[in-house]
């Protein structure tokens, strides 16, 4: 009984969409960390050093996390994809262009788009930094990874910051329709905050999207 | 705006069954009166086919007053023609100027086939209803107004919710073909009241899954289905309906005979 509960949900419009809002939640959150690492950067070689070897450090538990985050990531990929991929299927197909846009916004409209955007980037991201060029530098007497020279030397070239930024306005679009959505699709909307949440929505994207494509161009200028 | 009568140019759906391919058809209507509604403004291009005997066009109607929601169409790319809290039946001719072009279709999405023209089987809004859409207690003859205290402000957005008039405008508008804010508005009104309260888990699971079943796409919170709503119903019941369903799909279970259930 409770399985069945459990697999109607799953399969409910309703359902699938409230899963993609807890793992898009969970990502922005992901982000936000992820952001506060990189500000590490403008501290210098060191510090950034020792927080990456930190993580690293971390062993066995690091592999746990990092598979978690796969997963949601996964499920927030493939859900979206599969209602996506159904709504292209129920909608209505005008021949005069069906004038939206009285409720829908550019971002709402680009889900898809900036998504999957957003998934290459992510695939030649790990490719470049975190599976790229590998280095090694003592900081107090510990040999350690130098991810800061390989950041550096990767944002040195100007097509891959240019690359990086357009991405992160990407997430900077995604997020500003998602955030908002998310709450709506969790049942979380009512007039007494709902327009707070959708200017926290905003200024998470702004913040957040900024602030990656911020310090991807202070490595640019770092290392040119 | 104008007061005098004005010369129109139309391009209206015209297909004549589901199966047989469809076009955009140029008509011109004189002698239209700015005080005719829109409706009318159709009857008077109908009467000029039928004169020279053309099969006219096939529309729905009924009321003409707003209230029952059949007069489905998109004006213009915009269901009802967007204007605000507006029926196709109350938006007038006076909107428009002497020579203007106008774009009429059927309301489009999967899941309301064409039947003719403009004409689409809406019957799927009735399906998800049938599926919950009610109280199945037997409530008797009206009470007395005060017998049952309900604090205004809840009243008033039950009511709110209520007005839904089932007229499709959301799902023909939505970018997706989704039918949650005629359902959303159905679950939260009831969900609001202490008459519906009681099966409001089994409401909404029962609504989602007949909605998911129909041809009907997935939310994604466009809000455009708010935009046109012509009874302005807001996405907040979409929101409450999310809340019932969640709540529902994890905590109602119905009990079989075997468990000692009815």
């Amino acid at each position: 009984m409770v399985t069945s509960a459990v697999n109607h949900y799953c399969k409910s419009s309703i359902g699938r969409k409230q899963l993609v809002a807890i793992t898009g939640l969970l990502l922005c959150g992901f982000l936000v960390g992820h952001l506060s690492g990189n500000f590490l950067l403008l501290a210098g070689p060191d510090a950034f050093n020792i927080y990456a070897h930190k993580l690293a450090s971390l062993g066995p538990m690091l592999y746990l996390i990092e598979a978690g985050l796969a997963a949601i990531f996964l499920v927030h990929l493939g859900l979206a994809m599969k209602l996506n991929m159904e709504n292209m299927k129920s909608r209505g197909k005008y021949q005069e262009k069906n004038k939206t846009g009285r409720g829908t916004t550019f971002a709402s409209q680009t889900m898809p788009y900036t998504g999957i955007i957003l998934l290459i980037f992510l695939v030649l991201h790990l490719c470049s930094l975190k599976f790229g060029s590998y280095y090694e530098t003592t900081v107090d007497g510990v040999l350690m990874r130098d991810l800061y020279r390989t950041t550096i030397e990767y944002f040195a070239s100007t097509a891959a910051t240019a690359w990086y930024v357009v991405a992160m306005f990407c997430a900077a679009i995604h997020t500003s329709h998602g955030f908002a959505s998310a709450f709506q699709s969790l049942g979380l909307n009512h007039g007494k905050y709902f327009k707070n949440v959708k200017r926290l929505g905003l200024i998470y994207a702004i913040l957040v999207g900024g602030g990656f494509a911020f310090v991807s161009i202070w490595c640019h200028m770092k290392g040119v | 705006m104008s007061s005098e009568n004005m010369t129109l140019n139309l391009k209206i759906w015209r297909q004549k069954s589901a199966a047989s391919e469809g076009k955009l058809v140029d008509y011109r209507v004189e002698n239209v009166s700015p005080d005719m509604s829109f409706l009318e403004m159709i009857d008077v291009l109908n009467e000029q086919l039928v004169r020279k005997g053309e099969d006219p066009i096939a529309f729905d109607h009924d009321c003409r007053e707003g209230i029952c929601g059949m007069c489905s169409m998109m004006i213009d790319g915009k269901a009802h023609g967007g204007y605000k809290n507006t029926t196709t039946c109350q938006v007038h001719m006076r909107l428009y100027k002497n020579g203007d072009t106008i774009v009429i279709e059927p309301f489009r999405a999967q899941a309301f086939p064409l039947i003719k023209d403009l004409a689409v089987d809406r019957g799927a809004i009735d399906k998800v209803m049938i599926a919950g859409g009610y109280v199945t207690a037997n409530t008797g003859n009206a009470p007395d107004a005060n017998a049952m205290l309900i604090p205004k402000p809840i009243a008033d957005e039950a009511m709110d919710a209520a007005a839904c008039i089932g007229c499709g405008a959301c799902v023909a508008s939505c970018p997706n073909g989704s039918g949650m804010l005629f359902m959303g508005a159905k679950i939260s009104q009831l969900a609001l009241l202490p008459q519906g309260e009681p099966e409001s888990p089994r409401r909404a699971l029962n609504m989602v899954h007949t909605h998911d079943g129909l041809g009907f796409g997935n939310c994604t919170n466009h809000a455009e289905c708010e935009a046109t709503c012509p009874k302005g119903i807001s996405i907040e019941h979409i929101a409450r309906m999310n809340r019932e369903y969640l709540k529902a799909a994890f905590t109602y279970h119905e009990k079989t005979r075997s468990e000692g259930g009815a």
